[in-house]
């Protein structure tokens, strides 16, 4: 199915199943603990055997020796692969470094060998008997002193490097109000809590490997491709994940690890990353230096601004697109976005939850509360009265959809702004200094094509496959939402079978995507299937009513179930999308209000309440979409206040490689948090009529968590997390 | 993880006794800590003696006065005593603070005392670090020092013990008692069980090879207000950044120990003498010679104020 056009009235938009907050059909496999991860398909073949891990001791450089001699003769030890007998490996088309490293060292913690062997703790013994001598190289591991050398990439992502309009620094020199800052974000990673695991066999050439992956398809046709070997003898199943967050959207180590050594031990061999390398070995979200300037009028009108990011990455890495939404929020005639990549020799690093808008928006919105200062206008209303209804570098696209300022003054007054002193310092509580921030949210809106297929059976059952992913995000459920809407039945008519690259690929779970995409494929072949069975039953498919199990027409009707009385139907069909996001931008914006405390003698910061309210399309379950939103106003209050993979230049690693280390925030940490979605449907985005959510959730929570904290002590911080050995000097002497 | 073999102690003396026998042999009480070092290869013990069905988990008066506590009583249990909240606040309150619930169900007094560095180096394998391989040098120094010590630290290592429940002992005066291979005991004031790093900072304790620790006494209340005030970056299930634990008499004078600033808990008499005149002239007695690094030299400021802050809602 095309969809070219604006979506008009369809079936959908009954709202008999969608819209409603249903609970996840898989919850309760989930709550029991029967749900199947990778790593515990123990049923799907006998015969496994355990692969181990181990990552380059050195940030670079190359190995001289590997000695396997007391690794090999451990007990229990079935077979070692390096890259020295993996035989000839290609590399993925989305893989910066490689996955195997030897004898070249890319980073630190690159996988350089699987031991496997009879059970886990043999396997891990014999691992840590590989002895091997490395060569250290001079690698370049501080973004900060690169940058001078850094270049001008083609990003593949985010549109291009560089944009500008009008005259920028004309007119911000011009400005009566300045605002010119550096901010920077640290590397983080993605801490889900299921590592990658997989669980690879071979038959007779054929692959199949039992993994826990965002993106089927991707991952299928790089596993082939790094292999070798065709891409119909790959198949990749991952029906439940734990966590990803871009962390696995691609191929990583633990897929190919399990093949290799499946192939060498000749047995299906499982492999999961150990939690204290997974921080260095897999992807993390870059860092990123950002200069930001802003020139307005003194009634708070932008004239001029600009945005400059640099982040680094491997080679044939991609850069942190951290100025994108500094091109389409506000307005202001005269522009610019600049992105420098610099070389590193740190690990990959790739998508985390909202890669760009997330690390952009932690600087852009502390700028623009420091701009509210400056002027001495309430940020909130600032932010309304640069408020834009087309792309302000090609003003003749409109926004599909655009409510920001409706998000803004709804979650003013329902949070109780007029109550913030912008006086920074003066409201307290207890030992508490209490300050309130807020930040607008943005992130694009992504359209790709989506495929499913749909299957009617002599019960009456309808099922759908598809190969997009759940990584906890409720995609069985907002899916069997659409069939049930769709076919007329009851959700628990509906089987939903996900994370098959048997399935039709699907677009997958990844740059919040996933919802209105995967659900306009499963329209479209629903639609499909519709039309098939109004055939059979001999009824027009253009008047059929598809409701309660019965398909209607005039006065006749029939039970939906006959139509496969001889023999299932089935239907597959694809959602492709014309040029509507070219025509218009979509976006889905939100507002972040946060208060937060700040202890007055020893500066520890604690959110106290959160709000956000969405803009973001049709929201398909509030109540899936709401888990999705809080979740990523959690992951953003640990961007702003802890998670911090900090950088070891010496030795070229990231040190905080562990969840000790690492913090990310627990119940502790994290109040009640409060979420909105304004009513809205987006008829450009697809015949759903929704859009993204996920991560417009994390997008600006960090920026209203530092200007919280701002108003709450008068000390701004611009170098992310904000730890309380930041604020310290600034704070006021203890009475 | 190594193989090991493993054996179950029934006595006291015998655990020390065949620890002693035994080539690099080492106990295991709760296991929080040991097991994940083993698996880490951090430590390769050879033998475990599990010492936990050794009838050490009473919590009894002592003769004077005082609480012996065994060395097998569960952190939970521990914070939990009716005669610990009453007498000795700080400690069930510095117990409260430290892990999490289901940590502190199988942790152990004994073990808690023991438990190791979290300095992140320590913990990787890869890179040099002398407590965990002697002679092989401190990565921490000119590295990632934000957690680690400020004072009596030497070239050698600049780690911190991270024990919660230990700051709030040696503020107490605790005694550790233990029993020797030979079947000698004797009483270690807690001010001496751990050790400055010097130049081996491997070596962590006073206690000798097979030495196991019985139990911990604590004199007899001191009465005075009993404060424990942990600083983390999140609000729980994080290691102290500094943290204070203090006792504090009505006319003024009282205790003050430190944790997270030192290879072990902070405490100088000399010290807590200036208590009323106020947290400034404790913290610049106790950091007198302090060598902070970059990364940590907010620990002073922070110790400082932390201190103030306990001293006024004590007084208050
Ligand atoms: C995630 C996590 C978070 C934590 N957070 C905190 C925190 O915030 N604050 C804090 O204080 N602690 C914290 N801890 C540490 C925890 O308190 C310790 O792991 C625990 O107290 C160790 O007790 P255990 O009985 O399990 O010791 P084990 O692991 O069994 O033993 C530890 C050491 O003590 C030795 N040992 C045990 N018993 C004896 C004995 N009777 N005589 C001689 N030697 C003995 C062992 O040989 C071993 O070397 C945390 C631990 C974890 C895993
Ligand atoms: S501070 Fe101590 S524990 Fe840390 S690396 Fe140095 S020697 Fe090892």
């Amino acid at each position: 199915m095309r969809f070219e056009h604006p979506a008009t009235f369809n079936p959908i938009d009954q709202l008999k199943v969608i819209g409603h907050p249903t609970s996840r059909i898989e919850g309760p496999l989930k709550t029991t603990g029967t749900a199947p991860y990778a790593y515990e398909r123990h049923d799907v073949v006998t015969n496994q055997a355990y692969g181990y891990v181990v990552g380059s001791a050195i940030g670079k450089g190359r190995i001289a020796t590997i000695n396997l001699e007391a690794a090999n003769a451990a007990p229990g030890v079935l077979a070692i692969v390096t890259a020295e007998n993996a035989g000839k490996l290609g590399k993925g088309e989305r893989n910066a470094a490689p996955l195997l490293g030897g004898p070249e060292i890319a980073h630190y913690h690159q996988a350089v060998a699987v031991v496997v062997a009879g059970t886990f703790e043999q396997a891990r013994a014999a691992a840590q008997l590989v002895r091997i001598d490395y060569v250290k190289g001079d690698g370049k591991f501080d973004l900060a002193a690169a940058i001078d050398a850094a270049g001008t990439p083609t990003p593949s992502f985010g549109g291009p490097a560089d944009t500008a309009v009008g005259d920028f620094a004309v007119s911000f020199a011009a400005a009566p109000v300045q605002l010119d800052a550096t901010y920077t974000t640290p590397d983080q990673g993605h801490a889900m809590m299921e590592p990658h695991a997989s669980i690879a066999a071979w038959d007779d050439g054929k692959l199949t490997v039992w993994t826990s992956n965002q993106m089927i398809a991707w991952g299928a046709e790089d596993m082939a491709k790094t292999l070798g070997i065709p891409k119909e003898n790959v198949r990749l199943v991952s029906p439940y994940i734990g966590g990803g967050f871009g962390g696995k959207l691609f191929l990583r180590a633990d897929v190919l690890l399990a093949a290799l050594g499946a192939r060498a031990a000749g047995r299906p061999v499982k492999v999961t990353l150990q939690r204290p390398l997974m921080f260095n070995n897999t992807t993390h979200r870059p860092a990123t230096i950002q200069r930001i300037r802003i020139g307005a009028e003194r009634d708070g009108r932008i004239t001029a601004i600009g945005h400059e990011s640099w982040s680094g990455n491997v080679k044939d890495g991609e850069p942190e697109m951290a100025v994108s939404q500094t091109r389409l929020l506000y307005a202001g005639a005269n522009r610019m976005t600049a992105t420098r990549l610099a070389a590193l020799d740190l690990p990959e690093g790739n998508a985390m939850r909202a890669p760009g808008e997330a690390s952009g928006m932690m600087a852009l919105e502390i700028a623009i509360d420091e701009l509210a200062d400056k002027l001495g206008i309430d940020p909130v209303v600032l932010r309304i009265s640069n408020d834009t209804q087309v792309d302000p570098e090609h003003p003749e696209r409109h926004f599909s959809q655009r409510q920001l300022v409706q998000c803004l003054s709804d979650g003013a007054a329902r949070f109780g702004w007029d109550k913030r002193d912008p006086k920074p310092g003066q409201i307290r509580d207890g030992r508490w200094l209490v300050g309130m921030g807020v930040a607008a949210a943005f992130r694009n809106n992504l359209v790709t094509k989506s495929a499913a297929r749909v299957r009617l059976d002599q019960q009456g059952t309808v099922t759908v496959e598809t190969d997009m992913t759940d990584i906890g995000t409720g995609s069985y459920t907002i899916i069997a939402q659409t069939a049930a809407e769709m076919m007329g039945v009851p959700l628990e008519r509906v089987v939903v079978r996900l994370g098959d690259s048997d399935f039709p690929v699907s677009c997958g779970s990844g740059g919040q995507w996933g919802g209105n995409n995967s659900t306009a494929g499963v329209y479209a072949a629903c639609v499909k299937l519709r039309e098939s069975i109004a055939q059979k039953l001999g009824f027009n498919s253009e008047e059929a009513e598809f409701a309660d199990g019965v398909v209607r027409s005039g006065n006749r009707s029939a039970p939906l179930a006959q139509a496969a009385g001889q023999g299932d139907l089935v239907a597959e069909d694809a959602i492709e999308y014309g040029d509507l996001a070219k025509t218009y931008q979509q976006s889905t914006f939100g507002a972040h209000f946060v208060e937060v405390g700040v202890d007055a003698d020893t500066a520890e910061i604690r959110v106290r309440r959160m709000l956000a309210v969405c803009a973001a399309g049709r929201i398909l379950n509030p109540k899936a979409a709401r888990s999705q939103v809080i979740g990523a106003m959690t992951m953003g209050v640990g961007a702003a206040l802890m998670e911090y993979l900090v950088v070891d230049k010496r030795h070229g690693l990231f040190i905080t490689h562990d969840l000790a280390a690492y913090e990310v925030p627990v119940h502790a940490d994290i109040p009640h948090q409060d979420v909105i979605f304004l009513d809205e449907t987006d008829p450009m985005s697809s015949p759903m009529k929704a859009k993204g959510v996920a991560e417009l959730g994390i997008c600006g929570v960090a920026a209203a968590v530092a200007n919280a904290v701002h108003n709450a002590t008068g000390v701004r911080v611009r170098d992310y997390p904000i730890t309380l050995d930041k604020l310290l000097a600034g704070m006021p002497e203890p009475v | 993880m190594r193989a090991f073999s493993y054996e179950r102690a029934t006595s006291p003396g015998a655990a020390a006794t065949a620890a002693a026998s035994t080539a690099n042999a080492k106990f295991i009480a709760g296991g929080t800590n040991l097991l994940d070092l083993m698996k880490l290869e951090i430590e390769t013990p050879a033998h475990l003696i599990d010492v936990n069905d050794l009838a050490l988990d009473r919590i009894e008066q002592t003769a004077d006065g005082g609480l012996r506590i065994g060395a097998l009583v569960r952190n939970t249990d521990l914070a939990a005593d009716a005669r610990v909240r009453r007498d000795y606040g700080v400690l069930s309150r510095a117990l409260l603070a430290g892990a999490s619930g289901q940590l502190r169900n199988k942790a152990t007094t004994a073990g808690n005392l023991l438990q190791r560095t979290r300095c992140p180096y320590f913990y990787d394998t890869d890179l040099p670090c002398n407590k965990r391989k002697p002679g092989s040098g401190c990565a921490a120094i000119g590295g990632f020092s934000r957690q680690l010590a400020v004072v009596g630290a030497s070239e050698a290592c600049i780690a911190t013990h991270p024990s919660d429940m230990a700051v709030a002992m040696r503020a107490l005066d605790a005694v550790v008692e233990t029993v020797r291979p030979d079947g000698a005991t004797r009483s270690i004031p807690i001010a001496d069980l751990h050790r400055l790093p010097g130049d081996s900072p491997e070596i962590e304790t006073v206690l000798q090879p097979g030495e196991l620790i019985t139990a911990v006494a604590l004199p007899k209340p001191v009465g005075g207000k009993q404060a424990y005030r942990k600083v983390r970056d999140r609000a729980s299930y994080a290691f102290a950044l500094v943290s204070v634990a203090a006792i504090v008499q009505p006319d003024g004078t009282g205790r003050v120990a430190l944790g997270g600033v030192a290879h072990k808990p902070w405490r100088l008499e000399a010290a807590e003498a200036k208590l009323p005149d106020g947290a400034k002239a404790v913290t610049a007695r106790l950091f007198a010679d302090a060598k902070p690094t970059k990364d940590n030299a907010y620990k002073l400021q922070l110790a400082e104020r932390t201190l103030a802050a306990v001293l006024r809602e004590a007084r208050a």
